[in-house]
């Protein structure tokens, strides 16, 4: 099968990547086409959250989204939120908290709170906990990233 | 983000912290071949350690590697302070067999305690021989010279030069001294403080590059096809069911050891998926249900005697009261959040590997054994993957690439899928102790003997998955880590006697997770102490204090852990509502009888009908001498609290004949955000102490302070972990 070349909305951009497969995960096509590492691969199933990404403002599970799926709906990932010169307040607020250990499960943290804290402008601890209750992180960071989202909550 | 360099300013402004050492393994790479093309690696020489350029800035060449603990933090604050120099003008490389030195595996709570001191000599050696280098230079004697941010002032005022004026591009040549003065903790300004991590703001923003992510030029991406069944043999492989998939470069088989190679990883994992292969049958795994009959029966090949104090046996034939009790703990998985990864290049007969491996330079003697290639020729530099918590699959994942490197010509990454992590990682022991004690007619204990049983072996390296499927040179036999520690208790019985029964196997490769052996020893030692003390009808805490009576730093910790969890005696099942009853729990551990003191309060709650224990609350006291970061040993102990509650409670790799079955995370489930209990922490301020490790100890003390506050709340005793509700309701069924 040619590749196909296919445009994606990225972080404000329009980006044409060559997919020889429409079929291949979001993910993918993120990593290894964009360079965008900030969505990582942790289970390939959908059950960790590390691969999250907002499409639509929503968050996805991008490891079990297939490309075709995303048309032209718009993607933001983490490099999209902020970068170390331009910081979201969510990433400062997790550097304020020193919110990880080895970080791997953070771009899921980061993106699901941030899309549940565009609904949700002053959560309790008990509904930032249910919110994230489909990321796992393995360090056992999560009573840190609770507070670091609940300090993005209060200077939002 | 591999080819920029951070801007340093901006980064500094954005987030406000002094740390300019940043963890993009490019950066940090290529900055090391600019600055440094070779150098001593030497255990006793000062430029094996530290470096400093004629602009001042110090790099620090630390063999011991940053794993997600913030210990490399820690490591540049010790540099920094025993210096004197700004953080600011700090630099890191780590784990790079060719610049750092080989300081042991980053492993056992062992990085401030162990590489700590040994970077701390190293920069008071050179601390002094710049202030000897100063006194000639500014004509002044040594005794009249102060150093503030990396410059040396005479006290009587007028002349200076900063270090990078008095090392001049050259290099110390000295070795370490171990009468080189070192700093007053009194007068420490940075180690004791809470220094943000630097590594934490990349991590954050997608701009930190994990082993994960790192890409060398011209790469391929490889699979691993593992066997069906653990120990199958590769009959037949039908290399035309991948033909096509877009881009398959090689379909690589040597032995066991099958393994796709491909332009695009996407390319790499569907060939990986369709690639048909024949495999023998095997089913040589127990029977899951029969584990412990299995323990029970494996051959045991020696005894350790972990302590012996009087005649155990005998006190207790002749003891008032008798009490007996078996405990066992499931085999657990490393569970990376991230799968094993690595990249290999074998090029003109060496190899260059980037891997997340806590040992490097152990990394490198294996895979240069398995490749048949000379040590020297093989270079392997450490880039920071997914917390391991001990020997996970970075080691694994390093030789698959080596080995589909070596087939393909080319560099290869191997990303390792969920399924290889779960079904492959190295695991930790299944682990059995039968206890018994004996207590005179006033409840004193009288005697205390315990055996048990785990496999053979201790540290070392652990042979590598690739080099054993195709049948290269690999180690033989096990290593599970020092698993017999802390099977000796803490307290002074007047007859004790614990002996550790080494089998001769075990059902899957085994290797430590996070403090290994300590854990599960501290489970039924803790565990069983509180029978005893029910049995005596004492306080928790009187009981354990009663026979602590050499150890101050034992009995000030519990007393600051008692007025911490505002301990009033138990709470012997207060009922919260319905069917929920609450308790409390008390656990001590003194880690490996000689270092790091961690106990704990732990609350929970138990509902009788579902048989789900919730953990509520951790009160946890920790004395690990000197802090070197407060705030980085409270995320250690956290971590420890939540990670370990995660082990109790739901944790158990499971597996049929042939093969693990908890491939992922709906069949090996960990802790999730709402089941994870609030901790409050004391940290014993020991500022003039050693300074001892904080990564494992806490953990230890987890498993027992759970099992105690069920027995409080329901009356029955959890004996092995993980504590399901399945097991819970046979309990409360049973009693």
């Amino acid at each position: 099968m040619p590749a196909k070349t296919t445009s994606l909305h990225v972080n404000g951009k329009v980006e044409r990547v060559a997919v020889d497969d429409p079929d291949m995960p979001l993910l993918y096509v993120l990593r290894d086409n964009l360079q965008l590492q900030g969505p990582r691969f942790g289970c390939g199933l959908g059950q960790c959250g590390a691969c999250t990404v907002h499409i639509d403002g929503k968050a996805v599970r991008s490891c079990i989204t297939p490309l075709s799926a995303v048309g032209k709906r718009k993607i933001v990932t983490l490099e999209g939120l902020g970068s170390l010169d331009k910081l979201a307040a969510i990433q400062r607020a997790f550097i304020a908290e020193q919110a990880a250990q080895c970080g791997f499960c953070i771009n899921g943290m980061i993106m699901e709170a941030a899309a549940f804290l565009a609904h949700n402008k002053n959560p309790s601890e008990a509904q930032i906990k249910q919110a994230l209750a489909g990321n796992l992180c393995r360090c056992g960071t999560h009573l840190r990233i609770v507070r670091a989202v609940k300090r993005a909550s209060a200077s939002a | 983000m591999l080819s920029g360099k951070p801007n340093r300013r901006e980064f500094l402004e954005a987030t406000g912290i002094l740390m300019v050492s940043f963890s993009l393994p490019s950066f940090l790479r290529a900055d090391a071949q600019s600055a440094v093309t070779s150098k001593t690696v030497a255990l006793d020489e000062v430029d094996a350690y530290l470096t400093i350029d004629p602009s001042g800035r110090v790099t620090l060449y630390s063999g011991k590697v940053e794993l997600g603990t913030g210990v490399s933090t820690a490591l540049i604050q010790i540099l920094a302070e025993e210096l004197d120099v700004p953080l600011a003008s700090t630099a890191l490389i780590e784990g790079d067999t060719a610049l750092t030195p080989a300081q042991g595996k980053t492993w056992g709570s062992l990085t401030i305690q162990n590489g700590g001191v040994q970077i701390r000599q190293a920069a008071a050696t050179a601390r002094q021989a710049l202030l000897q280098e100063a006194a000639k230079k500014l004509s002044v004697s040594a005794s009249d010279l102060t150093v503030e941010q990396g410059t040396v002032r005479a006290r009587s005022g007028g002349k200076q030069a900063t270090y990078g004026e008095l090392i001049g591009g050259k290099n110390f040549s000295l070795k370490l001294d171990k009468q080189a003065p070192l700093k007053d903790p009194a007068k420490y300004t940075i180690v004791g403080q809470s220094i943000p991590r630097y590594d934490i703001p990349p991590k954050m923003t997608g701009q930190f590059t994990y082993t994960q992510d790192f890409k060398a030029p011209g790469m391929l991406h490889g699979r691993v096809v593992r066997p069906p069944a653990m120990g199958a043999s590769l009959q037949s492989v039908d290399e035309s069911s991948v033909k096509d998939i877009p881009g398959v470069v090689k379909v690589v088989r040597q032995g066991n050891f099958l393994g796709v190679v491909a332009e695009s990883e996407w390319g790499a994992i569907q060939a990986s998926r369709k690639l048909q292969a024949s495999w023998s049958a095997w089913d040589g795994l127990p029977e899951q249900s029969k584990l412990w009959e299995y323990v029970r029966a494996t051959k045991v090949n020696k005894d350790d005697v972990t302590s012996n104090v009087g005649n155990a046996e005998q006190a207790l034939q002749q003891a008032a009261k008798r009490i007996n009790a078996t405990y066992n703990f499931a085999i657990h998985s490393h569970a990376s959040m991230g799968p094993s990864a690595a990249v290999a290049e074998f090029k003109e007969g060496k190899l260059t590997c980037w891997s997340a491996s806590q040992a490097p330079h152990d990394l490198r003697t294996q895979l240069a054994a398995m490749l048949g290639i000379k040590g020297a020729d093989v270079h392997v530099l450490y880039v920071e993957g997914s917390g391991c918590y001990g020997r996970n699959g970075h080691e694994d994942a390093a030789a698959d690439a080596a080995l589909l490197s070596h087939a393909v010509g080319r560099p290869v990454r191997v990303q390792w899928m969920r399924d290889d992590e779960n079904g492959w990682d190295p695991k930790g022991p299944p682990t059995l102790m039968d206890l018994q004690a004996g207590l005179d007619a006033s409840g004193a204990v009288v005697a205390w003997y315990s055996q048990l049983y785990v496999p053979e072996g201790g540290g070392g390296n652990v042979k590598l998955l690739a080099a054993d499927l195709a049948g290269l040179p690999c180690e033989k036999g096990m290593f599970p880590g020092n698993i017999i520690n802390n099977s000796a208790i803490p307290y002074t019985f007047p007859n004790v006697r614990t002996v550790a029964h080494r089998l001769a196997e075990t059902p899957f490769r085994p290797s430590w997770i996070r403090a290994p052996g300590r854990m599960q020893n501290t489970f039924c030692n803790e565990a069983f102490l509180d029978e005893l003390a029910v049995a005596a009808g004492a306080d928790p805490f009187e009981f354990r204090l009663r026979y602590l009576n050499n150890d101050p730093r034992g009995t000030e910790l519990l007393k600051r852990l008692m007025s911490l969890s505002q301990w009033k005696g138990r709470s012997s099942g207060k009922s919260i509502s319905g069917d929920i009853s609450s308790g409390r729990g008390v656990t001590y551990v003194k880690y490996e009888l000689a270092r790091t003191y961690v106990g704990a309060v732990a609350d929970v709650e138990v509902n009788r009908k579902s048989g789900e224990i919730r953990v509520k609350h951790f009160a946890v006291v920790q004395d690990c001498g000197q802090i070197i970061n407060p705030d980085g040993v409270k995320n250690q102990i956290e971590g420890n609290v939540v990670q370990t509650v995660s082990r109790t409670l739901k944790e158990e790799v499971t597996f049929d004949r042939s093969r693990v079955t908890s491939l992922d995370w709906a069949s090996y489930r960990i802790l999730t955000f709402p089941e994870v209990p609030d901790v409050d922490i004391d940290l014993m301020a020991r500022p003039t102490e050693k300074p001892w490790g904080a990564g494992e100890p806490a953990a230890a003390v987890v498993p027992s302070a759970i099992a105690n506050a069920v027995f409080d709340a329901v009356g029955v005793r959890m004996r092995s972990v993980p504590f399901t509700p399945d097991k819970v309701l046979a309990a409360l069924h049973s009693a």
